[in-house]
């Protein structure tokens, strides 16, 4: 029974060992496919499969790299952030609401300069809107209970300028840092966040 | 057919759109969207789509005029019975994994004379238009009702076409950093109310597979599983995927292939 066990652990491991090998190769391979298999349409160009360093090592690490590979990752992620230039943060939450609802912008049936935050599709804000999505953390009151300060502005305005600033796979786009959204659009976000007459924080 | 859009649309809002429906509630709209999918199943759309593909598959068509009857899905020539829940597999003659979409493409071109150019042209249905190889693909899929995905991984080829296909389903990049994994990673997520399948985990790996070929209720038109990767990637912010190209292939063999030991129930009906 026991060689049994001693058996098929080593069979695992001599698995896993081959796996993760494998992986690496595979990785290499599917970047290939990709770049063969794909054509640009519209503003989808395919330079878009050309893997930035931090796409590289999130696929590699499955979106959980080396405590000090994050670090130099997040630095450098947060050199690109562009702070406004009058520094103001905030916009009107009017405006930012329209953003967040918008779903479009960067696919290739989109035309440059359409886009919107897509917030809803991930994140729960306004109480009013109850179609939001689960793969963001809820929003809702989000200046209200943490603090209508400006260091709080600051910080919602780099978060969704660079979200990998700040955790380096995250899921959320780099809205900022990827021309998606201007500096305009994204003050009215912060507004749409930390305004206290905005619906979000009601 | 158009008619038909037209109740489906007012059957559907009568069942979804009318009242507003709360986040928490999702689960009641999963609900209710379930229980209207099974009053239109006894009816499905999908069946008209059927019809017309036996047609084609039968008639002789194209430059060569000959019918689809010596079309080899895998199982020998003319074999359609239980061909669609056994691909993607590896087809010794072309020396790659297809699916059945691909294999299809492959008889039309080889059997009938059409060229890649024309059929890739237009491939996916619109509210005026339904490709034939739809047609014909629904045709196939509604002979595997009731038998188990059963997507081989019996030699070489096709595992590796599973293992490429698992390395594009995490492969991050494009304009946002997405990779099929961002949405379809974890479990319970939604984007808006819709809930996404974590097709990581096995027990939900046959909600990629179940219901495609699908009558999609949004635009009242029907859609094969290489429309669903064409229009997932589309969101991804990624350039476009070749039709029938290797790499959809190989996701549909890494998504198949978890799903296998799942009964199919035949063509289906999508929101």
């Amino acid at each position: 029974m026991n060689t049994k066990i001693i058996l098929a652990a080593a069979c695992a491991a001599a698995l896993a060992g081959c796996a993760t090998k494998d992986e690496a190769a595979y990785r290499a391979q599917a970047d290939a496919v990709l770049k063969r298999d794909f054509q640009a349409r519209g503003i989808a160009t395919m330079d878009r499969l050309d893997q930035t360093e931090l796409q590289r090592i999130c696929t590699q690490y499955h979106d959980n790299p080396p405590f000090e590979v994050q670090q130099r990752l997040e630095a450098a992620e947060m050199k690109t952030v562009k702070l406004p230039a009058d520094g103001k943060f905030m916009g009107d939450w009017k405006r930012g609401a329209r953003i967040a609802e918008s779903g479009r912008g960067m696919t290739w049936s989109d035309k440059p300069g359409e886009a919107g935050g897509s917030c809803y599709n991930c994140h729960q804000l306004s109480p009013q809107q109850t179609s939001f999505g689960t793969l963001g953390p809820s929003l809702l009151q989000f200046g209200k209970t943490r603090g209508y300060t400006e260091a709080n502005q600051k910080y919602v305005y780099e978060r969704i300028y660079n979200s990998k600033a700040f955790n380096t796979c995250s899921t959320m786009p780099r809205f900022g840092s990827t021309g998606t959204l201007t500096e305009a659009q994204i003050k009215d976000l912060v507004a749409y966040l930390m305004d206290p007459e905005s619906p979000v924080n009601k | 057919m158009k008619r038909r859009n037209i109740v489906c649309a007012a059957a559907l809002g009568a069942a979804l759109g009318a009242t507003p429906v709360a986040a928490q509630d999702t689960d009641t709209t999963t609900a209710e969207f379930e229980k209207f999918r099974a009053v239109m199943e006894e009816a499905n759309p999908a069946e008209l789509f059927e019809l017309k593909g036996e047609e084609l598959w039968r008639t002789r068509r194209g430059p060569k005029n000959a019918s689809l009857e010596k079309c080899d899905l895998g199982l020998g020539p003319g074999v359609v019975k239980g061909a669609y829940v056994q691909t993607p597999r590896y087809f010794p003659d072309v020396g790659r994994v297809m699916d059945i979409e691909a294999r299809v493409v492959h008889c039309m071109i080889t059997l009938q004379g059409f060229t890649y150019e024309e059929l890739a042209k237009q491939p996916f249905s619109t509210e005026t238009r339904t490709p034939d190889v739809v047609s014909i693909v629904t045709f196939i899929a509604a002979q595997s009702k009731g038998m188990k995905f059963d997507a081989p991984q019996s030699n070489a080829q096709e595992r590796e076409a599973y293992e490429l296909g698992k390395a594009i389903f995490f492969h991050r990049a494009g304009a946002w950093d997405l990779s099929c994994a961002s949405c379809h990673g974890a479990d319970g997520k939604r984007i808006r109310t819709q809930q996404l399948p974590n097709f990581t985990n096995p027990q939900q790996a046959a909600r990629g597979v179940l219901g495609w070929p699908g009558y999609r209720m949004t635009g009242g038109v029907m859609h094969t599983l290489q429309w669903r990767m064409n229009d997932c990637f589309r969101q991804q912010r990624f350039p476009e995927p070749k039709y029938v190209s290797e790499a959809i292939t190989a996701l549909l063999t890494y998504l198949t292939v978890n799903a296998n030991g799942t009964v199919y129930k035949g063509p289906g009906i999508k929101r």
